[in-house]
């Protein structure tokens, strides 16, 4: 197979970060050309009582919409959301986003795990999760979900990671179709073709 | 041949076995959903109380942590505890609703209250408030305090509403663990407080009491967003956080309690990430504060 020309059925792609996460969550959202179709949902690990610079940080450098994510909120093709501060991001069966303020999950939340197993449930086999650095397992149980129902799972490679045990932990959990270093998969991500027709 | 009576023949089947821990509880898909469904209808049939409209997704998680803490492997054995077994549907509201709530939470919010609401507010002869959601009580104890430090809590009448009634209990107490009130004070200096927090309450055995003299200004009373109706005028509306645990016809429908009980130009607050842009009552409100969240009624 010629990953690089690869087509998936993917409709969304969710994301998780967390120590170490910023740079390369960069490097992937920066490389994705305008145009591009799937949504992207993104849960980076930030301190609760901030006001989230994420959207603005990261929409200076990408080519597409960043968005922080609004409750009840369509999920729009082509468009990045962050979930907010001291928020979990879900997303609902009808394609909509939804933010709680349940309990943390492992000390975390926004938690990775909620919103992977949120897309699992809502995209089935059109979601594609990541991993990425981080130092703690978020993540894990949620790509576990993602692949049960179907969908994908692309791991940044430990090695290449800032902190390595969070990727680490994905990959003894759940496995993974793809683990690379992170210029490999924001390249992967970019030439992603998808063999999806939006409904729009 | 002789006719098998299947009745006396039929062995009967196993008992479904109580949850081990390491078990795995049933897993997400369809037949969950089924049964989350039938659930919500057996809830609401038998105690009232209507969940069917929250928001699934979240919903789904706390359903899951309860099933883990009542043993129950599958929502159906679940629904047999509840259905059964008042004390566990009992313990299930802090499972179905989400008791999170700190005081002066997001302090921007009540700051911006406290300096563009209140000067307004105060021009009213008296001022109704209701904290709809109110849960443990912490946003109605800080409006209290709000309004008693711009001098306007003698003449202020605050509801604060729940369906929890575990969780309005400890609201109309006004008894926090002592270990929560440095966060809630940072918070209050942050929300533009004029004095400190310990103006406000007394320490006694790892709690923090809180002043009667704010309490009464705070009627606390059982009502639902989802099948009660509207029953009083207020000016101010504060309902954070809760919204998001509706799905869309919910939340039309509690926004429409709070535009019936709204007087003319009466003020909404609403979560930070929360919006009336999805609501068929966008058009009924128009943004106060954007940045705060704060819509004020057409």
């Amino acid at each position: 197979m010629n990953t690089a020309e690869a087509v998936l059925d993917i409709d969304a792609i969710v994301i998780g970060a967390s120590a170490g996460g910023v740079e390369p969550l960069g490097v992937l959202l920066e490389g994705l050309p305008a145009g591009f179709l799937p949504s992207l949902l993104v849960v980076l690990h930030v301190p609760a009582d901030r006001p989230s610079l994420l959207a603005g940080l990261f929409g200076a450098r990408c080519q597409l919409p960043v968005r922080e994510a609004m409750d009840k909120e369509k999920v729009e093709r082509g468009t990045v959301y962050f979930a907010p501060p001291d928020y979990h991001l879900l997303v609902e069966s009808g394609r909509t986003l939804a933010l709680s303020r349940d309990a943390p999950v492992q000390f975390s939340r926004p938690s990775i795990d909620v919103l992977f197993e949120s897309a699992a449930q809502a995209y089935g086999p059109a979601v594609l999760g990541l991993v990425l650095s981080g130092a703690n397992n978020d993540g894990a149980a949620g790509l576990q979900a993602i692949r049960a129902a179907g969908g994908r799972a692309w791991v940044q490679e430990p090695t290449d990671a800032i902190a390595g045990a969070m990727p680490a932990a994905a990959i003894a959990r759940a496995g993974a179709d793809l683990v690379l270093p992170i210029r490999d998969l924001a390249e992967r991500l970019a030439h992603l073709r998808t063999g999806r027709a939006f409904a729009i | 041949m002789p006719r098998v009576d299947a009745e006396v023949t039929a062995q009967p089947l196993p008992l479904p076995r109580a949850l081990q821990p390491g078990d795995e509880l049933q897993p997400a898909g369809a037949d969950f959903d089924l049964e989350l469904r039938l659930l919500l209808e057996g809830v609401y049939g038998k105690y009232q109380h209507d969940f069917r409209h929250y928001a699934m997704a979240s919903l789904r998680r706390r359903i899951r942590q309860a099933m883990s803490r009542f043993g129950c492997a599958t929502v159906s054995q679940l629904q047999d505890r509840v259905l059964h077994e008042p004390e566990v549907f009992a313990g299930m509201l802090q499972y179905f609703t989400v008791q999170v709530s700190e005081m002066f939470r997001d302090p921007a919010y009540f700051r911006a209250v406290r300096e563009k609401v209140v000067p307004i507010l105060a021009t009213y002869p008296f001022v109704k408030v209701w904290v709809a959601g109110c849960s443990s009580g912490e946003e109605a104890w800080s409006l209290a305090i709000v309004l008693h430090e711009e001098g306007l809590l003698a003449r202020s009448l605050i509801y604060a509403t729940d369906i929890n009634p575990e969780a309005l209990g400890t609201a109309q107490a006004g008894i926090y663990a002592l270990d929560r009130i440095a966060g809630f004070s940072t918070s209050y200096l942050k929300a533009g407080g004029k004095g400190s927090l310990a103006d406000y309450y007394t320490a006694a055995y790892n709690n923090a009491i809180f002043d009667k003299r704010l309490k009464a200004h705070i009627a606390f009373s059982d009502h639902s967003l989802a099948t009660d109706t509207v029953f009083s005028e207020v000016e101010l509306v504060s309902c954070r956080n809760v919204l998001i645990y509706f799905d869309r016809d919910l939340q039309a429908r509690a926004i429409g309690l709070f535009h019936d009980a709204l007087a003319p130009r009466g003020f909404l607050g609403v979560g930070s990430r929360e919006s009336l842009r999805f609501s068929p009552y966008a058009d009924a409100f128009t943004e106060f504060l954007r940045d705060e969240r704060i819509y004020r009624k057409q």
